[in-house]
């Protein structure tokens, strides 16, 4: 068997990731967060915050939930549950912050927590910045002709 | 020629297996000599954890044997980390002669048959020792995500065991090793990390088409041919590569496919790790050699051999998978 025909038959039998499965579970946990931002939302509110304090409040609680929920080694098992539904919103990012923040600890706080803490997250951050920057550029050059 | 027939037989006599919680769970949970429930075993990170599960393996063996570190004259040891720290690190006080190896998950393979070959070559050596360890936690921090990291995998990834196993080998024993094969190493075209059971199954195959075209036998004279961890995926694709060179194997085991339970345990295609074959070797199969169910099995531990640089620089993962031939004495 040469190594086309291999790759080929490798390709034939890997199961794929159940996607149906997976986006139904996206759908209902992603959307619980969701809902569960709402209702924090709308007890700020009540409390008698602006809407944009309450708003702000309630990102820092589901990062905050997040956070602890990966410090205490749970968040891992909700999301190879949820996949998606975990990963989109903010409580994702907080994850993938905090769990090489824990993990990197045993090599001490420069080399260990300092150096490695955006392992994870760091392409997301540099890329969503410099996409701002050029999106920025763009609509500048663009606003000059409106 | 591959094959390498000793000119003095080798004899495993003793071995100890140990392993972590979730090993434990598994279907052979209750026939692993030790295993910790936090995983730790004591240290104080994850990579101190690995040398610690392969000291308290030797320390077994050689208790259950009823033997000091200094009746062991050459240690034959290898992990999954880089520059094996976690046997370095866990063996160092035992100062025994040291023999650090490498072979990915195939280390058990390479550390049996330099065990032997050292006892065949020298009369010199009273008694030798070969031990391997996986840490599933080490292993996730050097070649994957971080422990904690919250993220679904392809159906078709493996679980690193943890788990280790050690063997003690001299002059006589229950377990004859007669015939041993390195493997050769093959690139079977495959560079997906989530899939290192296609990556390994090619290097099997030809280790065992080559195994019975030279030494002329069937792989009914067997009772078992054992394959380290090629799990689920590999396994299939091993079998469909030896239909095609017209060897079918009736008594295939796949240690990776035996140390966890598929309905109860979420390790997708199965096991892996150098350790899950030699705690599964260890505790199941030198058991049945030794009670004289088995007679003669083939232990074909089976390797992806990579590194983060080099998968993340799209480089193919290439395969090996040695061969050591245990007859039981009995």
């Amino acid at each position: 068997m040469d190594k086309e025909e291999y790759k080929e038959l490798v390709k034939r039998r890997e199961r794929r990731s159940p996607s149906p499965k997976n986006c139904l579970r996206a759908f209902w946990t992603g959307g619980l967060i969701c809902v569960i931002g709402q209702l924090l939302t709308e007890l700020f509110l009540t409390l008698g915050m602006s809407e944009k304090s309450a708003s702000t409040t309630t990102t820092v609680a589901l990062i905050f939930a997040a956070a602890l929920l990966t410090g205490i080694g749970i968040f891992d098992r909700i999301a190879r549950y949820a996949g998606a539904g975990t990963l989109v919103p903010v409580t994702g990012f907080a994850n993938s912050v905090v769990s090489p923040a824990i993990d990197t600890k045993s090599e001490g706080l420069i080399l260990g927590v300092g150096a490695k803490i955006f392992t994870v997250a760091g392409p997301v951050l540099l890329y969503a910045t410099l996409s701002g920057a050029v999106y920025g550029v763009i609509y500048y050059i663009v606003s000059l002709f409106l | 020629m591959s094959i390498i027939k000793l000119k003095n037989p080798a004899y495993i006599f003793e071995s100890a297996s140990a392993v972590g919680c979730e090993e434990h769970k598994g279907p052979l949970g209750d026939k692993f000599d030790f295993h910790d429930e936090k995983d730790k075993f004591g240290a104080k990170t994850w990579e101190m954890a690995e040398g610690e599960l392969g000291r308290t393996a030797l320390a077994l063996a050689l208790s259950k044997a009823k033997l000091r570190p200094d009746d062991i004259d050459v240690l034959f040891a290898g992990d999954l980390q880089n520059q094996c720290v976690a046997s370095s690190g866990g063996l160092y006080s035992f100062k025994i002669p040291y023999v650090g190896l490498y072979g990915a998950c195939s280390t058990l393979g390479e550390g049996l048959m330099s065990a032997s070959l050292a006892l065949s070559a020298s009369e010199d050596l009273r008694r030798v020792a070969a031990v391997t360890t996986s840490h599933n936690c080490a292993a996730e921090r050097q070649f994957r995500l971080p422990i904690e990291y919250g993220g679904q995998r392809p159906p078709s990834a493996q679980w690193t065991a943890t788990a280790g196993g050690a063997f003690l080998l001299g002059r006589d024993g229950y377990a004859k090793i007669e015939r041993v094969m390195p493997g050769t190493i093959i690139d079977g075209g495959i560079a997906d990390a989530n899939n290192m059971g296609a990556a390994m199954a090619p290097a099997a195959a030809d280790t065992i088409v080559k195994y019975f075209r030279e030494s002329g036998e069937h792989p009914d004279d067997f009772d078992a041919i054992i394959t380290g961890d090629l799990a689920k995926e590999g396994s299939y694709l091993l079998e469909t590569i030896l239909e095609k060179n017209n060897i079918v194997l009736k008594n295939h085991y796949d240690c990776g496919m035996m140390i966890y339970d598929y309905k109860k345990q979420d390790v997708h295609s199965g096991g892996s790790g150098c350790g899950c074959s030699a705690s599964v070797f260890s505790a199941h199969f030198l058991p049945l050699l030794r009670s004289g169910e088995f007679k003669r099995v083939l232990l074909i531990p089976t390797g992806a051999l990579m590194s983060t640089g080099s998968i993340q620089q799209g480089n193919n993962i290439l395969g090996i998978a040695p061969l050591v031939c245990v007859e039981g004495v009995k």
